[in-house]
């Protein structure tokens, strides 16, 4: 039998805020353990939480973003478990309404436009970290993360394998970074992602057995796991067996799930409303002051960038997948007023360079003005385009503009037609068996005297007026 | 209401409190009465009105996103019954 997968993904974004949510300790990590804590965020019997108004701020602008309804009254609840990380005994988390209910997220598939729904999405506070000692009967607790706003975007089950499961974290990392409310970096541990899995027979309408895979914590091994769990379930109802429902862990090492056994009974979390904390009402008017601080997103810059620019759909969305590329692009266009060309040096050249030193654009030694100047010679026929590989390389190196570098490396094109004759002359000389083969009708040569050429002026001569003055010559 | 004394294992379980046999005969009874009375408040009609989320009624209480120093590591740790390396020290966590 045909099974059709049905996914659902659970994404937990740390908010950048200054502080937490419910005090006003500072939320940087890295600093030593323990020293980034108050009585509030470690559980201190008699404290009151007092909610981050920027965190709710944040929730609704990605609620916003997501094409998600805000709540008119949304109310904080108890979820209560214990675990060392979680100093009072429970999370405050929220339940009943939510901050955002019912958005969505557009996805490409196979050049396919897909909405991916989503349920809604929450803020929480964050619990602090675990450390197990190896060896010793005892685990360290550090709770400077403790308390640190997360909001919790829950999706429909509309996910239909592992590459769209991909696609929606990608879309959604990019979102939450534009509109700049998150880091959503899943290697720092603040996007981490949990996977609901279900088969059920293709063309069927009913959900089967889920099992949900928690704490997965890299792009590739969501899609991993997720493959793993399709053929895991699979297998099983093909053996006419039948899935638990139960939580799963991905052994990255080994590529496999594994049954997390211990957890099956704290899945009763006795939900209650938060007593400390009021409701939260945010007035008409102020959501619609924060829907105004929405930048443009990436699904519609786009497609802005493909009909403004004429570029093809596949590199508007390479230049468009962070602000700060797209940013960079469209400088660099206005710049030099050659939108094709900076996009073609920025997906290739640039692309090729930060990939191999492992960079981001944001610190990248060219500027775009250093590309449009960079442009404007090769336009100008200063250098040509072969050379200008070479200086783009060192203007990558050294910061230098492009005018810079061929002024200091000799590198301007050569055009004098007098020069390039007398290179062509050298050639022909020292190659008599091919001028007289290509004179005899093989015109294929030209391609190997042009090769010549360039060879002996180092790459500097114009190849337009190569090409020209060896036609000339050749035939005389 | 009545409530059975398997709820009452199950709720204290969770809550990680154990009770004498005897005790939890007592609490099995003193919850039944307690749910008992809170039936009366069923028999009110609460048509049209809306559900409250909170006992007081006010909304919106909220801070600005601004820093406030924090404890030491020293005092944060102080009440800790066991701690090692900065850290609070635990019985071991099994995964
Ligand atoms: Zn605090």
């Amino acid at each position: 039998m045909k099974y059709e997968p049905v996914i659902g993904l659970e994404v937990h974004a740390q908010l950048q805020t200054k502080t937490k949510i419910f005090c006003g300790c500072e939320t940087k990590f890295g600093d030593e353990a323990n020293t980034r804590t108050c009585p509030v965020c470690i559980g201190m019997p008699g404290v009151l939480p007092v909610l981050n108004r920027t965190a709710v701020e944040y929730t609704i602008k990605t609620g916003l973003a997501t094409h998600g309804s805000i709540n008119p009254s949304s109310r904080f609840a108890r979820k209560n478990y214990f675990y060392p990380d979680l100093p009072k005994g429970y999370q405050i988390s929220q339940f009943e309404l939510p901050l955002c209910e019912k958005g969505y997220v557009e996805i490409v598939v196979d050049g396919e436009v897909k909405r991916i729904k989503l349920t809604r999405i929450h803020l929480e506070e964050d619990a602090g970290k675990n450390l197990h000692q190896s060896g010793g009967g005892a685990s360290l607790v550090d709770l400077n993360r403790a308390g640190t706003p997360l909001m919790e975007i829950v999706s429909e089950p509309d996910i239909r394998s592992s590459e769209e499961a991909s696609e929606y974290l990608k879309k959604l990392r990019s979102i939450l970074r534009y509109i700049g409310v998150s880091d959503a970096d899943m290697e720092k541990g603040n996007f981490r992602c949990d996977a609901n899995v279900s088969l059920r027979p293709a063309g069927s309408k009913e959900y089967g057995t889920r099992a949900e895979i928690k704490n997965v914590n890299s792009f590739k091994f969501v899609q991993r796991a997720i493959d793993y769990e399709i053929k895991r379930q699979a297998q099983i109802l093909e053996g006419g067996g039948r899935v638990v429902q139960e939580t799963r862990l991905f052994d990255s090492e080994k590529g496999v799930t594994f049954s997390m056994r211990s957890k099956e009974e704290a899945h009763d979390y006795r939900y209650f409303p938060e007593p400390d904390l009021v409701p939260v009402a945010i007035p008409l008017e102020r959501v619609e002051e924060i829907r105004k601080t929405i930048p443009e997103l990436p699904d519609a810059k786009r497609e802005r960038f493909a009909r403004q620019y004429g570029l093809p759909e596949h590199d508007a969305d390479m230049l468009t997948q962070t602000r700060a590329l797209a940013d960079y692009f469209e400088e660099a266009a206005k710049l030099s007023g050659q939108p094709k060309a900076a996009s073609n040096w920025m997906m290739g050249e640039l692309a090729r360079l930060l990939n191999a030193d492992g960079k981001d654009i944001e610190v990248c030694a060219i500027t775009p003005a250093m590309i449009a100047g960079m442009l404007k010679l090769i336009d100008g026929g200063v250098i040509s385009t072969k050379i200008a590989k070479t200086v783009f390389e060192e203007m990558y190196r050294s910061g230098k503009d492009a005018g810079a570098v061929v002024k200091e490396q000799g590198l301007v094109q050569v055009s004098d037609s007098g020069v390039i004759e007398q290179i062509i002359g050298d050639v022909m000389k020292a190659n008599p068996g091919q001028v007289a083969d290509y004179r005899a009708g093989k015109d294929k040569l030209l391609g190997f005297f042009v090769g010549q050429v360039m060879k002996a002026s180092k790459g500097k001569a114009n190849p337009d007026m190569v090409n020209e003055l060896l036609k000339k010559m050749l035939s005389e | 209401m009545k409530i059975t004394k398997q709820e009452v294992e199950h709720v204290a379980r969770l809550a990680r409190l154990e009770f004498p046999e005897q005790e939890q005969e007592r609490l099995t009874d003193q919850l039944s009465k307690i749910l008992t009375f809170m039936e009366t408040l069923n028999g009110l009609d609460t048509t049209g009105v809306a559900p409250t989320s909170h006992v007081l009624d006010i909304r919106n209480v909220m801070r600005d996103d601004e820093p406030v120093a924090c404890l030491t590591q020293e005092a944060a740790l102080a009440n800790a019954p066991d701690k090692a390396a900065g850290h609070y020290r635990v019985p071991k966590i099994i995964e």
